[in-house]
């Protein structure tokens, strides 16, 4: 039957299908879906980690105990997992073991667009990459069937084009295969490594790595299509449709399979073509690679490190490289400069408004951390001043405190940290240990919207719910911060603009480490219940506009009106009632009580 | 030299949680019900809170990359006005337009640190062939309900696509809630008389 799925939709079914029976992750852009379709599959276990070591260490004793095994993840979640994976590729597995790792070119939702392919040949583990949701779902059953024949984890690894993009996949109707599970069965060789051990492990890599590169000269997965013999193209991943879009009739090497290469079956290619290319996103990872088998290549001289590649990037690059004689279907409609940009918002009624609002007027140094409240770096609020990665705000307020105490600084302004709930739980922890056990005068606050808001709504420790929305124990975060040895933790309606601007000012005045808890549910969970909107009265609004500076997005511009002194014409504000969720917050800073309930 | 003649390209664009996802989802499924293969793309992510979002869907007998080159699109179906203007370098030339007139004003405009383009209607109707632009929102209201414009305005783009009618029907009720199915029909039906 045909299906219509995504890339993460398909490599859910494809897992499904393969019987993995555990899998593990945290919810990263654009990987999330994958956990989220696999949970809806019957006789599966499927849970969010708190981060994605965990989830990968999950993964790992899973295979360890015989069981196939999934962890999913985004780019730079596999730096936070790399402490196990580069082990991991040392004791190998048991049942079969996939990490899928889904990168972001174009950093339509990440902090950097690292490129994860060097992650396959820095642990020397088998590397494969889909093109499309077909692939995506069929090189699943590869990935497994390499795990366990060369007894290694497989990197399946994505981007957010092949994650998100729709297309049609044959499919027998999600009917899982039956693997017997061997259970655990002692290895100590193999899986305690200890230096002794793990250099008995060690040589068996460096062998997997030469069967492996045997593999990818066989595998099905690297295939040529050939063609016009005086242009050669080696690609993989998404951009292989880009090329077959661009020169349909050009010699194609399109690797499935991209660690170990086949040096072989790249050599034959070369001999056979006049000119060879390299068409890949971000680094030069084959490029570099090739050359390095001697062969004379071009890449990304004319096919940039930077972004997303797009069938036009692609065309422009062969232009230029004077393959093609003229650029295709250039456009002939301009946008008349229409640039407008819409930068993405806190939402109407979102419960980190009122404390970025009342957070910026303190001037403090604020380190931000990541998820939707990041979005406060934003005008009008602009409350953060950093953002790294995940768990950071509170280690990099600590190293400010610090050096603010001891590197001579004439500065005094209070240093905050403002962290979510979800982020808390996957690294703000340890970094909370640093600042109570090395004392500083760090004030944190922890915004508990009680989800995982930025990814679209995943549950998480502290919510009360697993994955598959079954009850379960919540972490409380006011008691564990206590159990921690935090001192003074509180407590504030972040819908209260005077009670938080108060108590915020008793933090930053407080001497040694403080915690602050918001603990208000996210606008998207509550969207449905019955709203109760506000409205700008017209008779009264002198078009001061200071609700403005709240940046909610229900929230413009309207009648032209004169100012209280007659001199010069300002506008009104007005509230859209289909977007605006009665958070009352405009309500409490508008000085003239203009703003009112709509009864 | 593009691969590329019997495909339609159709880019559909608006603002976050307008629809523009639902109206793309609808579409390639039911170019895959009358037998083309089918790619779309659009990003999601960071984007919905707000920002500008775009999907691509393309079908044909056999269809390579995901997304439509610029200049390459048959048509435009934009959700917001302005965002009609922004996304005129992807129609073709004698592409078709079809657009809401809603404008979706973001809190940067009123802030002062962006404008948001005046007479895009009438640069629309200067440099395309007749381009549908309607109220959708009013009409959408006056079917029914406010959320029908999905759905209306897919309505008007089946009639420049050779889709067949009850393929679309199908989808459609597939895709809406139930207690929805009725209205969005009609809807269906009314902007494919238009």
């Amino acid at each position: 039957m045909k299906k219509i799925l995504s890339g993460n939709e398909a490599v859910a079914l494809g897992a499904f299908e393969n019987g993995i029976k555990v899998a593990s992750a945290y919810p990263g852009t654009p990987s999330t879906e994958i956990l989220e379709n696999f949970a809806r599959y019957e006789g599966v276990y499927a849970e969010w980690a708190p981060n994605e070591k965990v989830a990968m260490e999950v993964a790992v004793g899973a295979s360890m105990t015989g069981v196939r095994a999934l962890t999913t993840m985004k780019h730079v979640g596999l730096n936070v997992a790399a402490d196990p994976f580069m082990t991991l590729s040392y004791t190998g597995v048991s049942g079969g073991l996939v990490i899928v790792c889904a990168d972001d070119p174009g950093m339509h939702s990440s902090q950097n667009e690292q490129d994860n392919r060097f992650y396959a040949k820095f642990a020397q583990v088998p590397m494969l990459e889909p093109s499309d949701s077909q692939e995506a779902k069929d090189m699943m059953a590869t990935a497994l069937e390499l795990a366990e024949a060369y007894d290694t984890p497989t990197l399946l690894r994505l981007t957010t084009r092949v994650s998100h993009s729709k297309g049609v996949v044959e499919c027998d109707g999600a009917i899982p295969k039956k693997v017997v599970a061997k259970g655990f069965e002692r290895d100590l060789q193999k899986f305690v490594m200890i230096p002794g051990h793990a250099k008995m492990r060690h040589p068996k890599v460096l062998e997997r790595v030469q069967q492996l590169t045997q593999v990818a000269e066989e595998t099905p997965w690297n295939k040529i299509d050939w063609g016009d013999k005086s242009v050669g193209v080696v690609t993989s991943g998404i951009a292989y449709h880009y090329v077959k879009e661009i020169l349909p009739d050009a010699s194609v090497l399109k690797l499935g399979q991209t660690y170990p290469l086949p040096a072989g079956k790249i050599k034959e290619f070369a001999a056979e073509v006049d000119q060879l290319f390299v068409v890949e996103e971000l680094e030069p990872y084959l490029e570099e690679q090739i050359r390095l088998m001697g062969l004379d290549v071009a890449g990304k001289q004319y096919f940039s490190n930077l972004d997303e590649l797009t069938p036009e990037i692609v065309a422009n690059g062969f232009y230029e490289a004077g393959v093609l004689s003229s650029m295709p279907a250039l456009p002939e409609l301009s946008n008349n400069g229409m640039n407008m940009p819409r930068p993405p918002l806190m939402c109407a009624g979102c419960s980190h408004r009122g404390l970025f609002y009342a957070l910026k007027k303190l001037k403090g140094i604020v380190h931000g951390d990541i998820g939707c409240y990041t979005l406060s770096v934003l005008p009008p609020i602009q409350a953060i001043e950093t953002c790294l990665c995940m768990g950071a705000s509170i280690s990099m307020a600590h190293g400010t405190a610090k050096a603010m105490e001891h590197g001579d600084i004439e500065d005094k302004r209070p240093v905050f940290a403002a962290i979510g709930d979800s982020t808390f739980f996957h690294t703000g922890i340890n970094s909370l240990i640093d600042v109570v056990y090395n004392n500083s005068n760090v004030n944190i606050i922890i915004l508990d919207n009680r989800i995982t808001a930025m990814t679209g709504a995943q549950q998480n420790p502290g919510t009360g719910k697993t994955l598959q929305n079954q009850a379960t124990q919540a972490i409380d975060i006011f008691e564990l911060v206590k159990a921690m040895g935090v001192k003074h933790v509180r407590e504030v309606n972040p819908f209260d603009i005077e009670a938080t601007t108060a108590i915020l000012k008793e933090e930053a005045t407080f001497d040694g480490p403080s915690v602050l808890i918001t603990r208000e549910p996210c606008v998207q969970l509550t969207r449905n219940q019955t709203k109760e909107s506000y409205q700008v009265n017209a008779d009264i609004c002198n078009g001061c506009n200071v609700c403005l500076k709240l940046g909610c997005p229900a929230i413009s511009l309207g009648a032209e009106i004169k100012s209280p002194s007659g001199k010069k014409m300002r506008r009104q504000s007005v509230i859209d009632p289909m977007l605006c969720t009665g958070c009352t917050l405009c309500d409490q800073v508008c000085k003239e009580d203009a703003i009112t309930r709509i009864q | 030299m593009l691969n590329d003649t019997d495909i339609k390209n159709i880019l559909i664009v608006g603002t976050g949680g307008q629809g523009v996802v639902l109206a793309s989802e609808i579409l390639s499924y039911v170019a895959v019900a009358s037998g083309f293969d089918a790619k779309k793309s659009e990003i999601h992510g960071m984007s919905q809170r707000g920002g500008v979002v775009s999907s691509h869907v393309r079908y044909g007998s056999k269809v390579a990359s995901p997304t439509i080159m610029e200049g390459n699109a048959d048509i435009l179906l934009s959700f917001e006005l302005a965002e009609a203007l922004r996304w005129l370098p992807y129609l073709r030339p004698n592409g078709k337009v079809v657009t809401s007139s809603q404008r979706i004003v973001h809190p940067i405009v009123s802030m002062g640190v962006a404008s948001y383009p005046e007479n895009t209607e009438s640069i629309l109707r200067e440099k395309t062939v007749e381009p549908i632009i309607v109220n959708a929102p009013a009409m959408a209201a006056e079917l029914g309900n406010p959320r029908l414009v999905n759905t209306l305005l897919l309505g008007m783009v089946s009639k420049y696509l050779d889709l067949a009618p009850d393929k679309w029907k199908e989808v459609i009720k597939m895709a809406v809630p139930p207690k929805f199915k009725e209205l969005n029909l009609t809807a269906f039906a009314h902007g494919a008389q238009l």
